[in-house]
């Protein structure tokens, strides 16, 4: 039998198509991330700059200027302008990141392959998402995202910051500022109460009869003894924060007549400062990695507990001890980063190793800070020593942490953002 | 020290300090001690949380301050005008003004007719060191150089650090060091003698340098793993 011309080209192309996968297992493996905040540009910013180009990174982030969520609290107290918190992409792109600007609106775990809403479809060879939080559906009664305009969140930062601070300097003289604060667990522990201290800085130089209620679901927060101190010394009878066990749990708002109740009084107030519950970003749950409203991961790697390849950071993971911090986030970021480099270049991978710190400030100068590290045992990512600043601290020691609060804040944009 | 320093000293401050540096170095000073050798100037001077003028002026943030530098102490003619002079309060200028204050300030208020032993001094400015402690003056260097203050295992000094396994490690540093250099509030640790590194981190690891996240973060490196560090950001590529 002899071979015609039509039979060899079909042979060839079968074993083209069948040595295809091989190729591809012999180019450059590739991750996709994404969310380009404090877990994501980090993570891909390590695995570009660590593979030398070994590796194909592309990073998925919807917008173009990444406003910090830390540091907005400042912003709202007028210690930063907005653009001091505003930070770009070039410097990832310079680092060999391949930024696309789109959401990921979708994951294939069997195919390995993402979405996007511009329509491409990206293959991934690792899959890191940092998404952040969304907020829960219902979580506040009489509010939804859609009353995000009168009565901000202001827990993504950007526009919804200038606009609770445009309408915190609109309020009237001696009116009332309302929070709204989330259930555990959530962003940043103390980053509602470093909000009730530049709000009442602010009102303090602008508005001194206002007032600022909270009313708050939990019975203790983090630092407490901290800001209540503070609140006492540079703000006296401005504040009154509602716990749980005065009904600050038992809360409705009514964004239209913009009044709020607690525990079954209606109080009418100026601005309202709703912070939902919250759980993963979206897409998380899209992809299937979520359990109930966070996803689950393994402490040494950051995988998921669902697919060994596909890695959750940040906020959306449910990852132990560590509190849900730009700081933890970037930490867990190089622990995986490296983890992933490894897996796909055979790099060495080192043991991981995880740290905190959170500053606040709760009044010009008078930063506080609280800190611990962690290691990852086989069930979570487990606390092993931390330190707090303590009440009644000098003037200079107060100084110093804020000072050094904003060295890490240069610090760290730098090490996500390059 | 010994008494020829004195009379160099009553000529131009400056240059001498130099060469005082060497004769205070290697001198250990002991905090607990040193508290104990406070009891002798407290009865004028406060040191510490909420210290405030007295007699004398208050002693935190001592190391690196020039003398007669607050504005809201009364000085005597004679210590304003060493102050004028370039009078700096280093670890050596310090050692030499306790031993013997008049030789130092002729004019001086302060009625105290100094410490003679040399550990003495040494424990006191260890204790007043506690104090003035800045992040910013690591690696042990002026003003707070009290010499090498610790008595590190020369074995862990030796330690040959591996790079690679530093710069994984340094993930952890550069969240708020920068790691291209760069001081805002939080001091640069690129390019650093290894032997400065390992000094300073054992130190914080020792907790004998104050600074909590520090110590928390050196404590639970072990020495390879400091050694790494400072091999790696000796030699970090800009
Ligand atoms: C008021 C306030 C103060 C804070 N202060 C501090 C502080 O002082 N120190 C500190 O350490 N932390 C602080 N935080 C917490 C910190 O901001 C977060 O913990 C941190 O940003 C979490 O990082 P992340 O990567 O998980 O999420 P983010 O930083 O929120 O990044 C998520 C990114 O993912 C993108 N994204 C989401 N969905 C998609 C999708 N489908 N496709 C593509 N992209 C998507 C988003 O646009 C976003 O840019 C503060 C937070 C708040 C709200």
């Amino acid at each position: 039998m002899t071979l015609d011309r039509r039979t060899f080209l079909g042979a060839a192309a079968a074993a083209a198509s069948l040595s295809a996968p091989m190729v591809h297992a012999m180019g450059k493996p590739r991750v996709v991330v994404v969310g380009g905040g404090a877990g994501g540009a980090t993570a891909a910013r390590y695995i570009a700059k660590d593979s030398k180009g070994a590796i194909d990174v592309t990073l998925i982030e919807p917008t173009r200027t990444y406003y910090t969520c830390f540091f907005s609290n400042l912003y709202l107290g007028g210690f930063k302008e907005i653009d001091d918190i505003g930070h770009t992409y070039g410097g990832l792109a310079t680092a060999g990141v391949n930024v696309v600007h789109d959401w990921a609106i979708g994951v294939d775990r069997d195919a390995k392959t993402v979405s996007l809403a511009g329509g491409a479809t990206l293959p991934y060879d690792k899959l890191i998402l940092s998404p952040g939080i969304d907020f829960v559906d219902g979580a506040v009664e009489g509010w939804d995202v859609s009353a995000q305009n009168k009565m901000p969140h202001a827990y993504k930062a950007g526009s919804q910051s200038e606009l609770l601070k445009a309408q915190l300097a609109a309020m009237p003289e001696g009116g009332v500022f309302a929070m709204v604060a989330p259930p555990n667990p959530y962003r940043c522990p103390p980053g509602p109460y470093e909000r009730v201290s530049m709000v009442a800085h602010f009102l303090k130089q602008n508005n001194p009869t206002a007032k600022i209620i909270v009313a708050d679901p939990k019975p203790k927060f983090s630092k407490m003894a901290l800001f209540q101190e503070g609140w006492a010394n540079h703000y006296e009878g401005m504040v009154d924060w509602i716990g749980d066990d005065f009904g600050g749990g038992n809360v409705s708002v009514d964004p239209d007549a913009m009044t709020v109740t607690i525990d079954g009084e209606v109080t009418k107030v100026d601005v309202c400062n709703v912070i939902p519950a919250m759980k993963a970003g979206r897409i998380a749950e899209l992809a299937g990695v979520t359990d109930g409203n966070w996803a689950p991961v393994n402490a040494a790697d950051m995988s998921t507990k669902t697919d060994a390849d596909v890695y959750v950071l940040g906020d959306a993971s449910q990852q132990g001890d560590m509190p849900k911090s730009g700081f933890s986030a970037n930490s867990q970021a190089k622990v995986c980063a490296n983890a992933v480099r490894g897996a796909l270049t055979g790099s060495k991978v080192f043991p991981a190793k995880f740290s905190n710190t959170c500053w606040s400030l709760i009044a010009p100068n008078d930063g506080v800070k609280v800190g611990a590290t962690y290691e990852a045992t086989p069930e979570k990512i487990a606390k092993v020593d931390g330190f707090i600043s303590q009440t009644g601290e000098s003037a200079d020691v107060r100084k110093a942490t804020y000072v050094e609060s904003e060295g890490w804040y240069t610090g760290i944009t730098n090490d996500m953002m390059g | 020290m010994s008494g020829g320093c004195r009379h160099r000293f009553g000529a131009v401050f400056l240059a001498v300090f130099v060469s005082l540096g060497s004769a205070v170095s290697g001198q250990n000073g002991d905090v607990t001690a040193g508290e104990k050798v406070f009891k002798q100037c407290k009865g004028c001077h406060q040191v510490g949380q909420d210290a405030r003028h007295r007699i004398g002026p208050h002693l935190n943030g001592l190391f690196g301050r020039k003398a007669a530098g607050y504005e809201d102490f009364k000085y005597s003619k004679s210590f304003r005008r060493a102050g004028a002079g370039g009078l700096e309060w280093h670890a050596d200028t310090l050692d030499a003004f306790l031993e013997n204050p008049k030789a130092i300030v002729s004019g001086t208020r302060m009625s105290f007719r100094g410490l003679k032993k040399a550990q003495d001094r040494a424990d006191l400015l260890a204790y007043l060191r506690l104090y003035s402690d800045n992040p910013a003056d690591i690696p042990e260097a002026d003003p707070t150089a009290v010499g090498v203050d610790h008595d590190l295992d020369p074995a862990i000094l030796a330690l040959q650090g591996d790079p690679e396994y530093g710069a994984y490690l340094s993930g952890e540093c550069t969240t708020c060091h920068q790691a291209a250099g760069g001081d805002n509030g939080i001091p640069s640790i690129v390019f650093w003698p290894e032997d400065d590194f390992v000094v300073a981190m054992h130190a914080y690891k020792s907790k004998r340098r104050a600074h909590p996240v520090m110590q928390m973060i050196a404590g639970r490196l072990g020495d390879e793993e400091i050694a790494a560090l400072a091999a790696y950001f000796a030699n970090i590529e800009e």
